[in-house]
């Protein structure tokens, strides 16, 4: 049996984009096409029959975000359960998740994924059928979130409607016409937000690609008039150091999914000085669980304790637990880890430290390498090098020692405005990195070796890449 | 050979604001002035500029002792490189 939930059953992400606002002038917007919503009072973007829908277990699969954007809309209310593929899903894991979730439908695009004897329909977005009778609401479906997976199998993560989108519930900040935009993917939970956000709150979405550069993606962002934005401080990185995108003047930036250090934030507020900036700690297992909007770095040691919201903050170990009805329920499939504590707390696993009154984010709690039986946590240092006034970003990793077993080393991204340095002007900034970092950090810290690059690679959930 | 090592000797003891001492062949490594962690950054940074680490290798090795033998083991392994 499901516990009981505090959601009517008269309820699906359907009705409430309807009950958000008029659905005239509202819009999907994806990179190759867009999709107005008044469109899809009277017409469907999966032209098979709604029963054909009704208590299916959901593999979501397609290639652009549109597609599964106007999936969810027709699968919440009727399907039991859908899980929402990010597009970097190694094909080989494809055949667990169908297992371990019991998949019977698979909704695709062009891109279908190999699950011989699975039956499959198309969603498509440039050719929408009939709708012939009103979505139904009757199901609380669940919303199952493939997470990690980098090393091993992603976890699937169950969320409902529910828990989705009760960091929303009851927010009247969210301003009906606004224009939202995400770096993210909207099938991974931060990008998610920023969906249901649009949907929720009487407004639009522009979705990104992941073919599309991002000076491209500004670009497009600043040509539709994108007012609230959200990405990682990665994503946030890339777009400083791309070419001022015109008319890319969003009221709101957001950053989550990573450390937002004090450098990144300085630099946003100096690039966009009319928009609110909030930096939030979220992650898939736990929700949302706090915003800052005060412009500095980590949170007021004031956040601890209980929200007015219902969120309840706690630091146990050095880790970061939160308890609230954002959290997900459960991982799925047998033997499974248990996704909460007995107490009903979500363990973050993001270590942090007091200093002044203020919890700093200090790395993840399996994230360290080992330096002469040290330990270190590389976002530790990268927070410093990035402090740097000459540095835009970097990666810190542990290198392989013959005397010392590991040393730190550091790849920087200098701002050079595009022009290679030459080899004295990179001597003299990184004697200046080092002894940047030496006034700060304990010596087995500091980076021994310092390699400037003309970029980083970010993985597929815009994170720096470890 | 020698002109590099000395070289990111000097870098590195800056760097690290340790005393080094005169730089001689006879002198011991470990009483240059340089600890572990500084050895660890000055093969890591003889690696960057020379493209070889001559401490990655199975073969037993005998640890340099000297800052003689150091380089020594530096200029035979671009030696044996070569050929």
């Amino acid at each position: 049996m499901q516990p009981p939930q505090e959601r009517p059953d008269a309820i699906s992400l359907w009705t409430l984009t309807e009950a958000a606002g008029s659905l005239s002038g509202r819009w999907l917007r994806g990179a190759t096409g867009d999709v107005r919503l008044d469109a899809l009072r009277s017409a469907s973007s999966v032209g098979a029959p709604r029963d054909g829908l009704r208590g299916r277990s959901v593999l979501l699969s397609t290639r652009h975000q549109l597609e599964a954007a106007l999936a969810l809309i027709e699968l919440d209310g009727i399907a039991k359960r859908v899980v929402l593929c990010p597009p970097d899903l190694a094909a080989h894991h494809h055949a667990r998740i169908i297992a371990s979730a019991e998949i019977d439908l698979i909704v695709c695009d062009e891109d279908a994924p190999a699950g011989a004897g699975t039956e499959r329909i198309a969603v498509r977005s440039d050719r929408l059928a009939p709708l012939l009778r009103a979505r139904e609401t009757g199901e609380r479906t669940e919303w199952i979130l493939p997470t990690g997976g980098t090393t091993g199998p992603p976890k699937l993560v169950q969320h409902t409607l529910a828990s989705l989108i009760e960091p929303i519930a009851g927010r009247t900040a969210l301003g009906s016409g606004s224009l939202w935009s995400t770096f993210y993917d909207i099938r991974r939970y931060g990008g998610l937000q920023i969906f249901l956000r649009a949907m929720l709150g009487g407004g639009s979405i522009v979705l990104s690609s992941a073919s599309e550069s991002t000076a491209s993606f500004l670009a497009r962002a600043g040509a539709l008039g994108v007012t609230h934005i959200s990405g990682t401080p990665s994503h946030w990185r890339r777009a400083l150091m791309s070419p001022p995108a015109e008319g890319f003047a969003p009221r709101y930036i957001r950053l989550s999914g990573e450390i937002a250090d004090q450098s990144v934030l300085d630099q946003l507020r100096a690039a966009f000085p009319g928009s609110g900036i909030a930096h939030a700690f979220a992650s898939t297992e736990a929700g949302v669980g706090f915003e800052v909007t005060d412009g500095l770095a980590g949170f007021p040691a004031s956040f601890l304790g209980r929200h007015a919201n219902g969120v309840e903050v706690k630091v146990e170990d050095g880790s970061l637990k939160l308890r609230s009805a954002r959290t997900a329920s459960r991982y799925l499939g047998n033997g499974a880890p248990a996704l909460r504590d007995p107490g009903g707390f979500v363990d973050t696993g993001d270590m942090v430290e007091l200093r002044a009154e203020r919890y700093y984010f200090a790395g993840r709690r399996d994230g360290g390498v080992n330096i002469g039986g040290l330990k270190v946590l590389p976002e530790e240092i990268e927070a410093v090098i990035n402090g740097h006034p000459k540095v835009r970003m970097c990666r810190v990793k542990a290198r392989r020692s013959p005397i010392t077993g590991a040393i730190v080393a550091a790849d920087v991204v200098a701002r050079s405005n595009g022009r290679e340095f030459d080899a004295d002007e990179a001597g003299l900034l990184r004697n200046e990195i080092i002894a940047h970092c030496s006034s700060r950090l304990a010596r087995h810290k500091v980076p021994a070796v310092i390699r400037f690059v003309p970029s980083l690679e970010l993985t597929a959930s815009g994170k720096v890449g470890r | 050979m020698r002109s590099i090592i000395h070289e990111v000797l000097q870098d590195v003891a800056k760097n690290q604001q340790k005393q080094l001492a005169p730089l001689a062949d006879n002198l011991p490594l470990l009483e240059s002035g340089l600890d572990s962690l500084c050895l660890a950054i000055v093969v890591a940074r003889l690696e960057d500029s020379l493209g070889f680490d001559p401490f990655d290798t199975d073969d037993d090795i005998d640890l340099p002792i000297t800052l003689g033998d150091f380089i020594k083991f530096y200029e035979d392994a671009a030696a044996a490189r070569a050929t």
